[in-house]
This record gives C-alpha cells, structure tokens and sequence, in this order.
C-alpha cells in the first residue's frame, strides 16, 4: 500500500515501450500468444527465438529479470502437472536418467511449459509497462462492450479496497486467536465471506448513488484522448510480426 | 485450475473462444435487465468481491486448502447473469494483468469457470428452491447442493474439451476419473463454503440475496374497517425470467453428461482390446517375428474414431431430442403463461 498511486504489477517508467497507446499493445500481445500456440512443438529454435524476443522488449521497458521471475511463480501449479506428464502419459517409453518415460508425454510437457511461460512473460511485461486504467482505456476503444469495460474498471478500483476489508477481517480473526484448520471452521471463515459481500455490495450502492449525484448516465466520459498514430501501430506490431515470421520460418521447416 | 496457454488445440480455444463471446453478449443483456443502470458499479464491486474470496483459502481436509470458484455464490447473491458477467471480468483481469491463466485460452476459463459454475450451479438451485416448500431454510441447502454439482460438472467439462482437443497424450477415462474424483471433493467444500456465506447474508440482508426474492411476504393493507386487499409486490422475479438459465443449464448438463457416458459405454471395449492387445504383444516378443506395432497403432486409430464418432452421435441425438422436446415444452409453457398473464392482470385491477 505504501507504493503511492501506481498498482503493484506495473513497474512506472518511460521508455518507448511503455509510451506506446495501450490499443496498439493489447493486440499485439494477444497476437504473440496466438502465434506461439500455433508453433509446432517439434520447432525448438523457434521458441528460442520468441524467448529473445521477450528477452529484447523486457531489455527496451528495463523491465529487470528479477521482477519476471517473481512475478512467474504463478505458473508453479501447472509446471507440476508438466512434471507429472511424461511419468503418467500414454504410450511408447524411452528411458531417461533411469526412469521409464512416455516420449509423447515429455513432448506434451515440453509444449506445454514452452507455450505457457512465454505466455505468462508476455503478460506479465504487458501488466508491468502498461498502467492497468489506461489499460482498460485500450480496450474501450478496441470497442469492448461499454458495460464490460466498466465492469472491470471498478473492479480494479476497489479490488484493493476489498482486499483490505478482507485483510481487516483476517486480522481481527487472527488477534482473536483464530486459526483454520479443520472442517470446523468453515462457518468462521464463510461469515467473514458473507460481511464481506454485505459490505462490497452496499459500497456498490453508495458508489452508485454519489455517481448518480455527479451526473451519471451509465456511461464514461473519455478524458484521456488515447490517440494512436501510424508509427505506433507499427512500433507495437514488431513483437507479433517478428514472431509470425518464426513461426512460418518453423511451419515451411517442419 | 486457470488453463494455461498451449493447453489446448487452436481449434478448442477458438471454439471456446466464441461461445464465451456469445454468453457474455447474452449476459450483458440480461444483467442489465437484473441491475438497470446500476450494472457497472455493482458488477464491479461485485467482481472485486469475488476476487477477494477467491483468495480466501479455507481448509478442505487434512493438510490441503481450496478456493472457491463463485459462480454458484455469486449466481444466488447477485442472479446469474451478473455472476457470469462478475466471474468473467475476474478471469479477464486475472489473465491480462496477473498473467493467471493463458490470453488464447481465456475462451475455455470464462466458458468453464464463468458459464458453466454460474448457470449450472443457478439451475440446480433454482429446481431445487422450487421444488421445495417456501421457505428460508431450503435457499443455503439448495446453494450448497448448486455449488456441489457445478464444480464436478465444470471439471467434467474440461475433461470433455481435453478430449476433443487436448494437447497432452493421457487417456480420457483417467483424467475424467482424476478430475471428477478431485473435484467432487472440492464441489463438496465449495457447496459448503457457498452455503454458509448465503445462510450467513441471509441472516442479516436477506433482500439482498437474489436467489431468496420469491420468498418476500406479500404486503398486505388492513383498513379500519377490517377489510384487507394483497398489494402485489415489486418487479419480482416471474418464473419466466428463470426459464430460461434453466433450460440452457439443463441442455449443457445433458450434452456433457451424454458426452462422458456414451465414452464410457464405447470406452468398455476399448479395455477389453487393451488387454487383449497386451497380450498379443507377449506373443509376439516370444514369436520374436511378428512386429505387431503399426497394426495396434491402426486399432487403436480405429477406436479413438469409433469413439468420436459414438460421442458426437450421442450429443447431437440428445440435441435434437432436447430440441424436440424443448419446444413442445416451450410451447405448452407459453399457452399457461398466458393464461397466467391473464389471470395476474385480472388480480392487479381488483387489488388497484
């Protein structure tokens, strides 16, 4: 909470990166993700070559490595079931390092933990070079509906208000000696739940009532005129094109 | 259970892709005819809400922690096509700004985790709160037993899209297992967790629990003289507007339970030539000279299509029979609406 105006997962700086409109990198993102799923799994240098270029966008937003590794730790439950994979696949089995291994199974894993991390790291430098209201600006005017953009946008606003409530609530429990450990303690837990919807909802309707009151009519107004020029169009379209390019390179090889 | 990227085929994720779009556009409709205006402050705050709760970790048995998922929670809370819409913008943020779940299979996420939680949790409480007598005790019992069901109907969905176009080579039956034996436990902890938080706001806002709106009294003026006229209440909601989510919940129930069961009922065979096939293997490595590989390799083909072509068989006949029936049901139910209609009608002028 101390880290004054800017949200967590986004890392403020001005490189060229991050001043690109948010229009131009939702897409592109999106694109590069694409295009990595598309890549056949046998193409080993082509996921070398989109790691690079990961690696050079993280280089130009001085994003350090650091931050990306801390923040990859989401992916740790599904690099367990990649693990998982070669020891419980089906069939033909090569031996490695002594242990009998489905061979379809480690391509699976292989493919799943490339496609995967490439993807997380294309997020998490999305998330960390773009400030997440403007975020959701892009998508306004990539023509989401209204309603949905709204919707997130106030998510993101009070998410961290909820989410203190809910520290609140957990602090109380904890200085009251409360652990949870069993079964038991579900009804503790499920109050703390209930008051906590109580509260997100009647805040909903204060919010409601002091935008009504500020001349709400259910839609935003723009401030930010988010304009996007040709040139960066074309600066955000490096990323997918670049990595297009590997992958037909990896489609006509394979 | 957020899936990943390179999880599933392009052609899966596409799929997804579009009906989750489709949901979504049907949602925002239908939110908006649960909240009005107040759509976006609420959904959102809403949204936040189930964000937090999502990360409030409570024990299941020894030793192991679950989450819960929502959609039930928030369908009863707050109506269906809110909690579709509240779950979704979670997903969406968790995808794009905590990098929780891959951007391509954003589709399959919403659909299994948004779409079917919601409307299936939302139906099985709806049948049950209707079938059972009027009363406030039903609504937690009725949550608990939504919630239960849609978290094993969820993960029995993401068996049936692994199957259609999963990346990773495990056998079908086993992942249905494992996916269905894990998560009716976590269903059984969901519905718990679901069913006490309803109980607990029930409690002290009942009104604000959507789920239990039929069960208002009616408002009810007694005048001087001892005469007393039954003031029809607010914009309740008609049994109309639940149909729907019920009909759609039911269908998907039907698709995905014929998908597994005509897999099952192909995949029996499919054992037996296993063993079989194990068996003629040992025969070959003592016969040193038969190279049985290719031909397993062709049976096995062989079956995997048999079975496809069984399961799409048993989907698109329980389509058409839910079609048939569907409408006939539809149009049986229209002719008493409107007699209802009617009748309603004749009600207000008596009690205006």
């Amino acid at each position: 909470m101390g880290a004054g105006h800017t949200h967590q997962l986004y890392r403020p700086g001005d490189t060229v990166i991050h001043r690109l409109p948010p229009q131009c990198k939702l897409p592109a993102v999106a694109a590069f993700a694409v295009v990595v799923v598309a890549t056949p799994r046998e193409a080993f240098w082509a996921f070398g070559v989109y790691a690079l270029l990961l690696a050079a966008v993280a280089a130009v937003a001085r994003v350090p490595a650091r931050f990306l590794l801390r923040r990859m730790v989401i992916e740790v439950p599904f690099v367990i079931f990649a693990v998982a994979l070669p020891i419980i696949g089906l069939g033909e089995r090569v031996e490695v390092l002594g242990l009998s291994l489905s061979s379809a199974g480690l391509w699976s894993a292989w493919n799943i933990l490339a496609k995967a991390t490439l993807g997380v790291v294309a997020s998490i430098l999305l998330a960390a070079t773009t400030e997440p209201r403007t975020m959701l600006l892009g998508a306004q005017r990539l023509r989401l509906p209204q309603t949905l953009v709204q919707i997130a946008m106030f998510m993101l606003r009070y998410m961290d208000v909820i989410l203190d409530e809910m520290r609140r609530m957990r602090v109380a429990r904890e200085a009251r000696g409360f652990v949870a450990r069993d079964v038991r303690h579900l009804p503790v837990i499920a109050k703390s739940a209930g008051a906590l919807f109580i509260r997100s909802y009647e805040r909903g309707e204060r919010v409601h009532l002091a935008m009504l009151s500020r001349g709400y009519t259910g839609s935003m107004p723009v401030i930010d005129n988010l304009r996007a020029s040709a040139r960066s169009w074309a600066t955000a379209s490096l990323l997918p094109m670049a990595a297009l390019a590997t992958a037909v390179l990896s489609w006509s090889l394979t | 259970m957020h899936v990943p990227d390179g999880f599933f085929n392009a052609a899966v994720s596409i799929g997804a892709g579009a009906f989750a779009a489709a949901g979504l556009a049907v949602c925002l409709r239908g939110a908006r005819r649960e909240l009005d205006d107040r759509t976006a402050p609420m959904a959102g705050l809403v949204a936040a809400f189930i964000f937090a709760v999502q990360m409030l970790n409570f024990p299941v048995a020894a030793g192991t922690s679950g989450h819960l998922l929502g959609g039930t929670l928030a369908a009863v809370l707050v109506g269906p096509y809110t909690a579709v819409l509240c779950v979704a913008v979670v997903l969406l943020v968790q995808g794009f700004f905590f990098a929780d779940g891959g951007l391509t299979a954003l589709g399959v996420n919403i659909t299994l985790m948004a779409i079917v939680t919601s409307v299936v949790g939302w139906a099985v409480f709806r049948l049950i709160v209707r079938s059972a007598p009027r009363s406030r005790a039903a609504i937690p019992v009725a949550a608990f037993i939504g919630a239960a069901v849609s978290v094993p109907v969820a993960a029995m969905g993401f068996t049936l899209l692994f199957w259609i176009g999963g990346t990773a080579p495990i056998d079908v039956s086993s992942v249905a297992i494992a996916m269905g034996g894990v998560h009716v436990l976590i269903g059984l902890g969901e519905g718990l967790i679901t069913a006490l938080t309803v109980s607990s706001v029930l409690a002290v806002r009942p009104d604000l629990v959507y789920g239990a709106k039929g069960l208002k009294a009616k408002l009810v003026l007694r005048t001087a003289d001892g005469a007393s006229t039954e003031v029809a209440g607010g914009p309740a909601p008609a049994p109309s507007r639940s149909l729907r989510p019920l009909l759609i919940g039911g269908a998907l129930v039907t698709v995905l339970l014929a998908g597994v069961v005509s897999f099952y009922a192909s995949s029996s065979p499919d054992g037996l030539e296993k063993v079989a096939g194990d068996k003629g293997l040992n025969v070959n490595e003592r016969g040193h000279s038969l190279g049985g590989g290719p031909l397993s390799d062709y049976s096995v083909k062989g079956v995997q299509d048999e079975r496809l072509s069984v399961g799409v068989a048993g989907v698109a006949g329980v389509g058409i029979t839910v079609l048939a029936g569907g409408a006939i049901f539809y149009v049986v139910r229209r002719r008493n609406r409107q007699g209802e209609a009617e009748g309603r009608l004749d009600g207000d002028k008596v009690s205006a």
